[in-house]
């Protein structure tokens, strides 16, 4: 292989080659992680850690590793990177950590990391291999951050838990005269908080992204 | 009661697919044609009714809080717990492994069936989560096999009604950009619509 660009590495997956959108990995684990963004946001960290770190270790033993046991390797380095990310969470960020309860776990099967070890980072050496899965990282935040952006705003008229449209259910403020409480205006959008929403958005942005450049399209079948 | 509870809440309200969004990955790669679906399905319902109940007995024996004690005294104090999803991946890995080698030996017709399926479940996190789900609810033995078939059943409903809509959808003039890939996330929102109504039961 010839040597890529260092841009290239990292800047490929994002739009060229996204992982979700085109490579249809990693989906699993992320979409119920996507009704806040704080938490949509810390998925997407903890995933980024977990990939450069096993493209590193994967692509430091590639040339001592039999490749009939290649897969329990692999394995076994993320499900430990795993357990890292997932305690250093429970010890730093509880309340995230609970919200997201069982997904932090699952990066272990998260497509992602298996499918960056076992493509790339077997095949080249550690610097690049990191670059890839930032890069790929990347790739799989913008879409999750586009995704949790969506559900948020729309479903809870907040961003970050900072309120942007007052919604119906809430007080803005009492008034002085009458001492009667004035309502907000936004009706959330309940279907933003189920899952059936995360799909939708994801569906729409690959059209987006396909119309975009078209020679993502798929061929007729 | 209970327990027709747990099973109709695992396979439709709180299906694994369309609700929890695990095991996406095969879900839209391996549900282009309703056989190889009906062949997975069937593969993923085998694993989970035998891999969540033996993690279930694993959590309950070393891994919990205190789970030690049966073995001596002192060991009461231990918590192994953060050992859970490594151990956890070990034995579906484990279990994918054998059931590999003895439906080769005892069943050839069913291995040939299954096959391929068989080490892409090893990766599907609908397994891995159906453990941690498990865990996390606190089921007994009792409840977490009859847990792991009916997340088992409705997975396989999820995909095989899936492959359905697929191939029914070449007909039909999708626009351009959304072909392929988008068109099917926008059938599974709506598939996950339809199986949500049903989490008044």
């Amino acid at each position: 292989m010839a040597d890529p660009k260092i841009k290239d590495l990292v800047t490929g997956p994002v739009f060229n080659n996204n992982p979700i959108a085109l490579q249809v990995l990693g989906i699993c684990s992320a979409l119920a992680v996507t009704t806040k963004l704080d938490t949509a946001i810390t998925m997407c960290l903890a995933v980024i850690v977990v990939l450069i770190l096993s493209n590193a270790a994967v692509s430091l033993i590639r040339q001592f590793v039999p490749s009939s046991i290649r897969i329990i390797v692999q394995m076994t380095i993320i499900a430990s990177l795993v357990i890292v990310v997932d305690q250093v969470l429970r010890a730093f960020a509880f309340e995230i950590s609970r919200t997201m309860s069982v997904f932090v776990g699952l990066i272990i099967t998260n497509c992602i990391v298996m499918g960056r070890a076992e493509a790339f980072a077997m095949k080249n050496k550690p610097s690049w291999s990191m670059l890839d899965g930032l890069g790929n990282g990347l790739g799989y935040s913008v879409i999750l951050i586009v995704v949790g952006f969506f559900r948020e705003l729309f479903g809870s008229g907040s961003l970050f838990g900072y309120k942007l449209f007052p919604t119906v259910n809430e007080v803005v403020q009492v008034n002085e005269v009458t001492g009667q409480a004035e309502m907000g205006w936004y009706v959330p959008n309940g279907l933003m908080l189920l899952p059936p929403s995360a799909f939708f958005i994801i569906g729409l942005s690959i059209w987006v992204l396909r119309t975009w450049k078209p020679d993502q399209m798929e061929a007729e079948n | 009661m209970e327990y027709t509870g747990i099973f109709l809440k695992s396979v439709f309200s709180e299906n694994l697919a369309l609700a929890f969004f695990l095991g996406m990955c095969t879900f839209l790669a391996v549900s282009k044609n309703v056989k190889t679906a009906t062949g997975l399905g069937i593969a993923v319902i085998v694993v989970m009714g035998i891999t969540i109940p033996v993690n279930n007995l694993l959590y309950t024996y070393l891994l919990k809080p205190g789970a030690l004690s049966w073995m001596s005294g002192s060991l009461s104090n231990v918590d192994l717990s953060f050992l859970g999803l490594i151990s956890y991946i070990g034995v579906i890995a484990a279990i994918v492994q054998i059931l590999e080698m003895a439906l080769d030996r005892y069943f050839p017709p069913l291995y040939n069936a299954l096959g391929i399926f068989l080490p892409l479940i090893t990766v599907n996190c609908a397994i891995l989560g159906g453990s941690l789900f498990m865990v996390e609810r606190d089921y007994n033995f009792a409840q977490s096999c009859v847990y792991g078939i009916g997340a088992g059943v409705g997975w396989a409903m999820a995909i095989i009604a899936l492959a359905g809509i697929r191939e029914k959808m070449k007909y039909s003039d999708v626009p351009k950009g959304l072909r392929g890939l988008g068109i099917t996330f926008i059938v599974v929102g709506l598939m996950a619509l339809a199986f949500m109504s049903f989490g008044g039961m």
